[in-house]
């Protein structure tokens, strides 16, 4: 996952907004097609980076109570996949920021992987989170993605071995979704102490096999001062349920306005160039 | 494969079925178990305790019972492999006590468990009792109501009873909500799957804590009439009793092994469970199986009377011995479950499990196309759970029965 030899978008994304990146996360269709996209490009206009747009699907293992009501009423009103490629090249039509697909491997299988890969090129997409295919049953997808130039993001958590993260670093093309905390998607007051640790060392990884890997930190964030912590030590924030509540609660504007407040935990507080205040490294210790 | 006895398949995989198909942060805790228990199939020290057990606690060996008025009906000699004698009434409590030892060695104190009829989850609840464990177990809405009696069971021997609201609020969601807790509690708990599904070393290590079923049968019924049986038959939700007594048989290839699933309203009708016959291979719970799935690789709702076989995916190496052709699956209609789950209970005195019921309907359908035969049936379970939905398809409850 070297910086020099890829043409991921994600992680050019992700450099220019200076390792200090917000990724949005929405599921495609909810509460409806046109929505989810206005919904995606608001949250592109107000800051986000990236979007990671959520296929619904029928046994969503790691996905919490927000995500998990949010998608099982996308299916029941008769969501198709045909609405995720329309989606995305709706939403790569009107921003810059890349759209990344977070979707459970069955769809992808029974859709045709090769097939898949194609039509989320074709449409802009910029490639595929995985959160239930781990790196040794991606054959077919590595070899899918390389073909259509889309990124390829595994995830490693914090009880992930040195060889599974190694695996995950290699295999991995735009950034390293990395756990913050062993559970399901959906907002927490504390983001895990073993996120650092587990950025730490992926980075430590990475370094040791001649290489660098851009590490988004997820699960967990919901607020602006989360955002802020995380990219102390991470290149990127993902933030998912909070931003799901806020559609199903307020609508576009709502999300909208989350996620300018999250945003503003990207800017550089000052923390990672200026000499460390005191005060700031007491609050993290 | 050619050579290699069907009776050696240790996973991960079944031809192209099985694997591991799991989130990232449950796979140290997978990997963990399946090194666990490769130490304790070689282990002659766990593999006595299992037996102790298993003799001491659970009752084994069950019997073989001569179904002597049922076969006169029937036409063909019907010998019934006794599980639901066993403690706690079903095959479950097999694999139970064998994950709670697992468990155990891992130092896990917490075991968590998702259940469609109760049976598993009343088996898990007991094993929890006797380990000293704390217990949770994950139970569709649906299958709460359905099956309240084991809720009741659960909560007396200690467990929490979740019930499931989630997606079609029956065993696969249940399923999902388990795995969910096993993320966020990994360190503590042992997920302890029902059922030879989910990934490797599931499939693998239930089967085998259900081996003896088919090792004991096998025995029971060479010493009872001096042979083989010409078929076995078990009833196919998940499909770990018919692993467990399918396997001793795999490689005596004049056996028939035939799987009966649940075909809800009819084979013909879009409500069933035939995983097997009506699905498509994919993915659910981290393995790839038979799957009840649309054209876009979402899960469909199976439909059974039976709470226990109401699964839309099916164990991989029954969906391997599927393909190469050593097991014969076939469906069992709610219909025709009932009309022998009463035959049974009116002819032997036997109130089976509705699950078992399914299995009894394919003997008796298997012996009019080869009436003569010897066919041990696995009566996996007994039915006091079902009384109250027998009676109701029955209409034998009284009005005030009928309100509770």
């Amino acid at each position: 996952m070297s910086a020099a030899s890829t043409s991921s978008r994600t992680e050019a994304a992700i450099r220019r907004a200076g390792n200090r990146a917000l990724i949005g996360y929405l599921p495609v269709g909810y509460p409806d097609l046109a929505t989810s996209v206005e919904a995606a490009v608001a949250i592109a206009e107000a800051g986000c980076t990236a979007i990671e747009l959520g296929v619904p699907y029928s046994d969503p293992a790691m996905d919490g109570p927000v995500i998990q009501a949010a998608t099982q009423s996308t299916l029941e009103r008769g969501f198709r996949l045909e609405e995720l490629f329309d989606a995305v090249a709706a939403i790569t039509a009107r921003t810059d920021s890349p759209v990344l697909v977070m979707t459970y491997w069955n769809p992808v299988l029974r859709y045709g992987v090769d097939r898949f890969a194609a039509r989320l090129a074709a449409a802009g997409g910029a490639g595929l989170i995985t959160p239930d295919l781990t790196p040794e049953n991606a054959g077919e997808w590595l070899e899918a993605a390389e073909r259509h130039d889309l990124d390829r993001v595994f995830l490693a958590a914090p009880s992930s071995s040195d060889a599974r993260i190694d695996a995950a670093v290699r295999a991995s093309r735009g950034f390293v979704y990395t756990v913050s905390t062993m559970g399901t998607t959906g907002a927490r007051q504390d983001v895990d102490r073993a996120a650092r640790a587990l950025a730490d060392r992926i980075a430590e990884r990475a370094a040791a096999a001649g290489t660098t890997a851009l590490r988004c930190v997820g699960l967990g964030i919901s607020d602006g001062e989360q955002v802020r912590d995380v990219l102390d030590y991470a290149d990127g924030a993902i933030v998912g349920s909070a931003l799901v509540r806020a559609l199903g609660e307020g609508g576009v504007p709502a999300v909208r306005e989350l996620a300018a407040s999250l945003a503003l935990g990207t800017l550089d507080g000052g923390a990672d160039d200026a000499a460390p205040a005191p005060d700031q490294k007491g609050a993290n210790a | 494969m050619t050579g290699t006895p069907l009776r050696e398949q240790h996973g991960p995989w079944f031809g192209a079925y099985g694997g591991v198909f799991m989130p990232e942060p449950l796979m140290a805790a997978i990997d963990e178990l399946a090194a666990c228990y490769d130490e304790c199939r070689d282990d002659p020290a766990f593999q006595a305790e299992f037996a102790r057990l298993s003799r001491d606690y659970t009752g084994r060996p069950s019997m073989l019972t001569e179904a002597s008025r049922l076969s006169e009906q029937a036409g063909a000699r019907i010998l019934l492999k006794r599980e639901d004698l066993n403690h706690t009434g079903s095959h479950k409590i097999n694999n139970v006590l064998g994950q709670a030892l697992v468990a155990q060695r891992l130092g896990k104190t917490r075991l968590i468990a998702e259940t469609g009829a109760g049976q598993h989850g009343v088996a898990t609840a007991t094993a929890a009792a006797l380990f000293g464990m704390e217990c949770t177990v994950y139970m569709g809405e649906v299958d709460t109501e359905r099956q309240a009696l084991n809720v009741a069971r659960m909560r007396l021997l200690g467990a929490t009873v979740v019930p499931v609201t989630s997606g079609s609020r029956t065993l696969k969601d249940a399923i999902n909500e388990g795995l969910r807790d096993w993320v966020a509690n990994v360190d503590s708990t042992h997920y302890l799957m029902g059922t030879v599904a989910g990934p490797h070393p599931f499939p693998t290590m239930v089967r085998d804590f259900h081996r003896a079923i088919g090792e004991e049968a096998r025995e029971q019924a060479i010493a009872m009439t001096g042979g083989l049986p010409d078929a076995v038959l078990a009833c196919v939700g998940g499909g770990s009793n018919a692993m467990g007594i399918f396997h001793a048989f795999l490689d005596d290839a004049d056996v028939r092994l035939i799987g009966l699933e649940a075909a809800g309203d009819g084979a013909d009708t879009e409500r069933h469970a035939l995983s097997i016959e009506r699905g498509a291979p994919g993915l659910l719970h981290g393995m790839r199986t038979y799957l009840l799935q649309d054209l876009e690789g979402q899960t469909l709702e199976s439909h059974s009377i039976s709470a226990g076989l109401d699964y839309p995916g099916v164990g991989p190496e029954h969906a391997w011995l599927h393909d190469i052709g050593r097991a014969e699956y076939q469906p069992v209609s709610d219909a025709e479950a009932m009309d022998a789950f009463l035959a049974l209970t009116r002819a032997e005195g036997i109130i089976p499990a509705i699950e078992s019921a399914h299995a009894v309907a394919g003997a008796l359908r298997l012996a009019k196309e080869a009436p003569g035969s010897t066919l041990v049936v696995s009566l996996s379970g007994r039915g006091d759970k079902d009384v109250a939905t027998a009676g109701r398809w029955f209409d034998v409850l009284d009005e005030e029965a009928r309100q509770q």
